[in-house]
């Protein structure tokens, strides 16, 4: 933590830095020009104050959410030398692995555009632009041939690359010891044990109170829900980011939800974020890019046919065409290990100065991407709205599930933590279903990509991500994976194959996803 | 009394009830045979009660449908009996049919404006005329699944059921020609912006007292196109029209989910969005004008005791938050147009009949038509008139700021009971 001053004022330089560049600091450079006319600023005491008047009019608490905001996310450097990639990624195996990685994807994406004869982008004729412009709010009812465009990749490809992943420093010696890690992945990070679980999500413990348990029909609203809405309405009335974050660990009342996760977020809907989403909205209609069919292609897939999220097909488009021209998502990959792929303008392949990053945004979609936005279309009815938010998730925590990376809530990491915790907790499970074939790994993978939206039913979806976002970090995806397979035990037991595996753990949708978490890390003997 | 298996008929070939017959070990005979439980087509009741058939059914025998659930179910005879039962509360001066300053009934105002073609062509030309770029809905009082149904906006699209119109071939007042025009909801609530009705079911099993029971697992229905209010739009059906007769042919019907919401979904979304109160509020409302059309047609059904019905209620909600009848179905479609339909419908059969036949034996239809609780499944409790009355504590009908609706109905969430209104 803060171990020495100079940590603590280069820390404190960057994060000015940072804020000096928003908008913020020109709307509380306004307030601090116009509270000039109040009465009770003095000539004398004026610096005092004026932060006297930032503290009553709640500017002060706005200050105090962004620098909150910006701790959340930004991993601050522990020396002033580091040089940006250890930003990135500290472990170079790690980087080169992604590097190759985003190779591969590049290559497919260009073979298909060869393949197809599509170009990468594309301006629109005036004509289509038109014909666009009146769909906009319709474009499920759009029907294009999307028949030879197949995903880029499908997070088992992912899971391949990461199951080949090795640490050049690391030998484990010739012959497989009680040390070999069973599982598929065979990297040395540290990953927490269920003491230190318990210690991290100390909040989902037997003896406090949970929204997803202790609000069920059968238990009487006075003993804990009534008390926990009305210390949610506080905590939104003060507006603090940073109390809505330790809030929501006990879950949110759904009717308090889209406005706590936008506080957490430090989402407000200023006058220049929507006009940035019409802009943004004006770059889909002129012009046309490639991974627009790919998001096409994965909407219907995924989503269309989702019992929760088929109603927002429409608003699917809207968010993601959006979010693939928005430059200000480069920003995240100073602390992405991934890096946005580039192209170059037709003819002038290696020559810098006619390099593009492609897509605009950097970030290629995979099948089952659209399943990052389809839930919070539960929440925010607004499209500009619902965009900032799924824009904010995405750099906070959902690109963390797609990149290789060392960073504890990495899906390295993540995968990792679910098979040491199997390992380790139900040792007999682990090795009868690594003995018939089916890898627990190979089964849990895909929910945890997804941040489990699709497979789980979106009231417990939602109680889920409301931990995801109280505790700033992704673990928890772990820790459930691995209770679902602690729940259906005995069943996967009696399986002799990894079909019959899989069919055990298909359905997810009746589960019940608070109470699963406490028992196991709360009530089993460990 | 022998003890045997319960002889079942039916002229409905679909295998969610079959199932449920056979499941139960119930053995399956012919109509003309000793039966104890028929599940009879709508057509085949209208026989089985007529008068020149002289049916009399047995303390052993049970049906479906009650003899004239047409009452309820026939579009023109349900406002018909709506806006009797409104005058005859206004009549004794109860508090339910008081109306707001423009005449519009506050707690009794659940369905759209309509009117009867040809006999109230008149009235309805004097409304049109007061707003007249609404739009209205015109439905043939004798069809279901949407056959049949078209849009006006235009006093000369329904020239036709004009009684003065020269060009009127329209001579006989036969029932089959009739026609209900109703005020077109042209401000739905739009979810992903798109339309969508609610479909409910109701099970009645008495009439006086009426008891009845509400299935908590109803579902919205999609239209597969975008909604628009717009004139050019008036002839395409599917967007319009959300029966799912009509919207399996429409070119995006999904055979995985058939465009079908679950009320649960629904619920999630509106507290998420709107907020708890408002729609805890909705629900409310829902149920309310759910016992009010029953207990509007009350008087005049014919409360056979070997009679039960399960109703398949479609409601819209308009962007306001406010639910409107459009109509009561008596044979709710029991085909299933996508797996998870054909497991809810399995389920709904399931749990009717075990309230209507108790433990599954042979009926005696003198029996008190009270179930334990443990049998419900999946229904709950919408009202029941007896254990109403029996409760002396006066309610209020508004709550003291005046802004509530009527309804001060126990959601079953709130007290663990399986009761969902306690209102008399």
């Amino acid at each position: 933590m803060w171990q020495e001053e100079s940590d603590l004022s280069l820390s404190i330089a960057q994060i000015v830095q940072k804020l000096k560049g928003s908008s913020l600091y020109a709307q509380l450079e306004r307030q601090a020009w116009a509270s000039l006319q109040r009465t009770d600023i003095k000539l004398e005491s004026l610096k005092e104050d004026i932060k006297r008047f930032f503290k009553t009019s709640g500017w002060e608490k706005k200050l105090q959410n962004a620098v909150y905001s910006e701790l959340s996310v930004f991993p601050l450097p522990s020396h002033p030398a580091v040089p940006p990639e250890h930003l990135k990624e500290p472990l170079v195996y790690m980087r080169k692995a992604q590097g190759s990685w985003e190779k591969r994807i590049l290559k497919s994406l260009n073979s298909m555009c060869t393949e197809l004869s599509i170009p990468l982008a594309r301006k629109r004729p005036v004509g289509d632009q038109k014909e666009l412009l009146n769909k906009w709010n319709e474009m499920g009812t759009d029907e294009p041939d999307l028949s030879h465009f197949r995903p880029v990749y499908a997070p088992k490809d992912f899971l391949e690359v990461l199951i080949n992943l090795r640490n050049p420093n690391y030998e484990n010696g010739d012959s497989p010891s009680f040390r070999t890690h069973l599982g598929l992945i065979q990297i040395p990070l540290k990953v927490k044990d269920i003491p230190e679980l318990k210690e991290l999500f100390v909040e989902l413990g037997l003896t406090t109170g949970q929204l997803g348990i202790d609000d069920s029909t059968q238990v009487p609203p006075e003993l804990f829900e009534n008390e926990h809405v009305r210390i949610g309405q506080k905590v939104l009335a003060e507006q603090d980011s940073a109390a809505a974050q330790q809030y929501v660990r006990q879950g949110s009342p759904t009717a308090l939800r889209a406005e706590l996760w936008a506080l957490i977020l430090n989402i407000s809907s200023q006058p220049e974020d929507i006009l940035y989403y019409e802009q943004l909205k004006t770059n889909v209609i002129q012009h046309d890019l490639l991974v627009d069919s790919l998001i096409y292609k994965d909407v219907k897939l995924t989503a269309s046919n989702d019992d929760y999220y088929f109603v927002f097909e429409d608003y699917l488009y809207q968010v993601l065409l959006c979010f693939s021209r928005d430059t200000s998502v480069l920003g995240h990959f100073a602390y992405n290990s991934a890096s946005p792929p580039r192209s170059y303008i037709r003819g002038k392949l290696g020559i810098e100065e006619y390099a593009v990053f492609y897509p605009p945004n950097g970030v290629i979609p995979f099948h089952g991407f659209s399943m990052y936005v389809a839930p919070l279309c539960f929440l925010y009815n607004e499209p500009s709205k619902l965009y900032q938010i799924f824009r904010e998730m995405y750099v906070r925590f959902f690109f963390r599930l797609h990149s290789i990376s060392s960073h504890p809530s990495g899906i390295v990491s993540l995968c990792l933590l679910f098979e040491t915790l199997l390992q380790t907790y139900l040792p007999q499970l682990f090795y009868h279903l690594r003995e018939i074939g089916a890898q627990p790994l190979r089964i849990s993978f895909k929910w945890m990509v997804r941040a489990f939206s699709g497979y789980l039913a979106t009231d417990q979806l939602l109680l889920l991500w409301d931990r995801i976002l109280g505790y700033n970090s992704l673990e928890i995806l772990a820790v459930l994976a691995a209770a679902v397979f602690a729940f259906r035990a005995v069943n996967l037991m009696e399986v002799t194959s990894l079909a019959a595996a899989e069919a055990v753990l298909a359905d997810l949708s009746t589960l019940k996803v608070m109470p699963l978490l406490q028992i196991f890390l709360f009530a089993t003997v460990t | 009394m022998m003890a045997g298996k319960v002889k079942w008929v039916t002229d409905i070939e679909k295998s969610v009830l079959i199932n449920n017959f056979e499941k139960r070990g119930w053995v399956q005979v012919t109509e003309s045979e000793d039966w104890n439980f028929y599940w009879m087509s709508v057509q085949t009741i209208r026989n089985v009660f007529s008068v020149e058939t002289g049916y009399r059914l047995s303390d052993d025998q049970i049906v479906n449908h009650f003899p004239n659930h047409y009452e309820l179910t026939r579009k023109d005879l349900m406002v018909k009996n709506i806006k009797r039962y409104r005058k005859e509360l206004e009549k004794e001066g109860s508090p339910l049919a008081e109306k707001d300053e423009n005449g519009k009934y506050l707690y009794l105002d659940f369905v759209p404006v309509t009117y009867m073609l040809p006999a109230d062509y008149n009235l309805f030309v004097e409304e049109f005329r007061k707003s007249p770029s609404s739009t209205w809905i015109m439905k043939p009082c004798g069809k279901a699944q949407g056959k049949g149904i078209f849009l006006i906006n235009k006093l000369s699209q329904i020239k036709k059921w004009s009684r003065d119109s020269k060009t009127s071939s329209f001579v006989s007042q036969s029932t089959k020609e009739a026609y209900v025009i109703s005020l077109y909801i042209s401000n739905p609530l739009l979810i992903g912006g798109r339309k969508f009705d609610l479909r409910l079911y109701v099970l009645v099993s008495t009439y006086r007292p009426l008891r009845c029971y509400m299935y908590k697992l109803g579902f919205c229905r999609f239209c597969t196109v975008k909604y628009t209010p717009s004139t050019s739009e008036l002839d395409n059906m599917f967007v319009h029209l959300t029966n799912v007769a009509i919207q399996k042919h429409g070119e995006d019907y999904n055979h995985i989910h058939g465009g079908k919401w679950t009320v649960s979904n629904l619920r999630l979304y509106l507290e998420s969005t709107r907020g708890k109160e408002v729609t805890g509020k909705l629900f409310d409302e829902i149920h309310w004008i759910i016992v009010q059309s029953l207990k509007a047609v009350a008087p005049v059904m014919n409360n056979d005791k070997h009679c039960f019905e399960c109703y398949g209620y479609d409601i819209i909600i308009d962007d306001k938050l406010k639910p409107w009848l459009i109509e009561v179905n008596a044979s709710p479609s029991l085909t299933s147009s996508t797996a998870n339909d054909r497991i809810l419908k399995y389920n709904l059969i399931n749990d009717t009949l075990n309230i209507a036949v108790p433990n599954g034996e042979i009926p005696d239809c003198k029996w008190n038509k009270s179930p334990p609780k443990e049998v419900l499944g999946n229904y709950e409790v919408l009202y029941d008139e007896e254990l109403a009355q029996g409760d002396g504590a006066e309610r209020e009908l508004r709550s003291r700021s005046g802004q509530s609706l009527g309804p001060r109905g126990i959601r079953s969430r709130d007290s663990g009971r399986s009761f969902l209104t306690t209102w008399k």
